[in-house]
């Protein structure tokens, strides 16, 4: 192959690679954090205090922060295919990705709130300020620059899901690489794919510390 | 305005129990400045929480400006800590929100709408003399700053109390200063009751009119300043005045006078002298100025035992002085 063959190759194979990418970070920021936030409100003597509820979210998080990515993606199938009919190709890949993803922000989210003083949050209580307030508008806001760079960490963790995916049948720049640089010896494929996906990465962390930074006054 | 009784709460930590606050009494009257002093771990902070509720009590009662905190339920009290303000050591301010934002935090919480919370921002932000920092943010300004935003923001409310929790221990000298000045001027303008706990002598020399000294939980002694300083054996007059340890030479009498109120301006050591015939020698003392009255204690030495004295002692304590016989040492130690 010369490259007037492999550029055509390169762009549905990175939109696949972005849309799951997307779509799976989109879940997961809503999903993670929502669980992030449930995992320190409901720790003894947190704002919800409810231990029993606390040991159950985080044994689940453990658990799916422990199966490797491609156990897990198998494992989840018969899940996957209630969710979206189907078992193969990128909308499929997107559940996976997502369910994968979400204990590891989910643990981000709870070391960043995690470092929000406790005397601010008191002084907010002693406002008489109501718990959904502390939490929106003290811990959230407070820790947001945590909050992005957890995201990042999370999005790049993504990406590195997607071309797992992309090897069983999920699409996307794994799929190519898979396909053509290892099945079929193209060099050239193989190369593209890896510059795509560090470039990605790098343009990634470089926005998600760009706004951490932005949201930092120090 | 601030009535505490029977106050009780204890800390469970790992099967062990930490009596933190063991039955105080207190109250602070409207529009005065009260002083809590104590070492570290005396139950200070514990006591101060339970009275906006930050931390609930095991038993006793709770009334603030009439109501019955331990009475009201979650709605209820969220209104009544609005009107509640309270400072901290460590300031409690939004890092993510500016001068502005912070002092607005309260307001927000407490329904203002948007223009009048504009409004009400500037007037505090002027109240605490922070007017031109209304942008910057917490990180940008210096520790006495951070407090006086910290002070902005629990007056949003226009409070009837002030709750404040070692407001100037992280500051130094200078900065406490001007922290406790500005107190002062609030409690005189606003008419606003302070109740603060500290574990500086200075603090409640500088502007308490009243004060408690705590330890293991209790109250040791609780009183108008310038009368506890006139109690014989108080901690505070020995705290605010402290005097070298000494023990009389023989054949002498080493009294501790303590003056404070009414007594002030009476010349009461050329009195005695004159009265007496005496030589009265001043081995050590310490005057000062509090809530506007002089108040001091003396180290004097009279020549002759404590039974050749009894008349001059008995002239001192008629003149209204506070009079303590210092013990000789040896004594005790001969007895052994
Ligand atoms: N949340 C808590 N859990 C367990 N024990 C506590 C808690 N808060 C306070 N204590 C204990 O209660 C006692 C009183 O603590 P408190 O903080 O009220 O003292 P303090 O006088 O404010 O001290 P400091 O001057 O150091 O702030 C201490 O022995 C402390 O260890
Ligand atoms: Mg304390």
């Amino acid at each position: 192959m010369n490259w007037d063959e492999v550029t055509p190759l390169l762009w549905p194979a990175t939109r696949e690679t972005l849309y799951m990418t997307g779509v799976a970070t989109l879940f997961t920021a809503v999903l993670g954090l929502l669980l992030g936030v449930l995992l320190v409100v409901t720790e003894r003597g947190g704002l919800l205090s409810a231990p029993p509820v606390n040991r159950v979210l985080s044994f689940a998080v453990n658990v799916g922060r422990s199966l490797p990515f491609l156990i897990l993606m198998v494992a989840i199938i018969p899940f996957t295919k209630v969710v979206v009919g189907t078992s193969i190709g990128n909308a499929a890949a997107i559940v996976p990705l997502t369910v994968g993803a979400i204990p590891f922000y989910a643990r981000l989210v709870e070391i960043a709130l995690r470092e929000v003083d406790t005397g601010v949050i008191a002084a907010a209580e002693a406002m008489g300020a109501t718990r959904r307030e502390i939490v929106g508008k003290v811990m959230l806001r407070e820790a947001r620059p945590g909050l992005v760079s957890g995201l990042t960490v999370t999005v790049i963790a993504l990406i590195g899901y997607t071309a797992m995916a992309g090897t069983v049948g999920g699409g996307g720049l794994g799929n190519l690489a898979i396909v053509y640089g290892y099945q079929r010896f193209e060099g050239k494929v193989m190369l593209a794919t890896v510059v795509l996906l560090v470039l990605m990465v790098l343009i990634i962390q470089a926005a998600g510390d760009l706004v951490a930074r932005r949201l930092t006054h120090r | 305005m601030i009535q505490i009784e029977e106050l009780r709460k204890t800390y469970r930590v790992r099967g062990r129990e930490v009596t933190a606050v063991d039955g105080v009494d207190l109250t602070v009257r409207e529009g005065e400045i009260f002083g809590v002093l104590g070492r570290s771990g005396a139950g200070k902070s514990t006591l101060l929480r339970c009275v906006n509720l930050l931390e609930r009590p095991d038993s006793g009662r709770v009334v603030v400006d009439g109501e019955d905190l331990l009475a009201l339920g979650g709605a209820g009290l969220r209104r009544a800590r609005q009107r509640i303000g309270m400072i901290h050591q460590h300031f409690g301010l939004l890092g993510s929100r500016t001068v502005a934002g912070n002092v607005a935090f309260p307001l927000e919480v407490m329904g203002v709408p948007r223009a009048e919370r504009a409004e009400r921002v500037a007037e505090l932000l002027d109240l605490v003399g922070l007017a031109g920092h209304a942008d910057a943010h917490p990180a940008q300004i210096s520790g006495g700053q951070k407090q006086r935003v910290g002070i902005a923001r629990a007056l949003a409310g226009r409070p009837k109390v002030l709750l404040s929790d070692e407001a100037t221990s992280a500051l130094d000298p200078d900065t406490t200063a001007s922290i406790l000045q500005l107190l002062r001027d609030l409690n005189r303008r606003l008419g606003l009751t302070v109740l603060l706990i500290t574990h500086e002598m200075e603090v409640v020399k500088r502007i308490c009119d009243s004060a408690a000294v705590m330890r293991d939980g209790r109250f040791t002694e609780s009183g108008r300043v310038t009368e506890l300083l006139a109690r014989p054996g108080s901690e505070l007059a020995r705290g605010l005045f402290p005097l070298p340890p000494a023990e009389p030479r023989p054949g002498t009498t080493l009294l501790e006078v303590t003056f404070a109120g009414d007594s002030t301006d009476q010349p009461f050591v050329s009195a005695l002298a004159r009265k007496y015939s005496l030589d009265v020698n001043i081995l050590g003392g310490a005057i000062e100025t509090i809530g506007g009255e002089r108040v001091g204690r003396l180290r004097l030495e009279l020549p002759g035992g404590p039974e050749a004295n009894a008349a001059q002692i008995a002239f001192l304590r008629d003149s209204g002085l506070t009079v303590v016989l210092t013990a000789p040492a040896t004594d005790q130690e001969d007895a052994r």
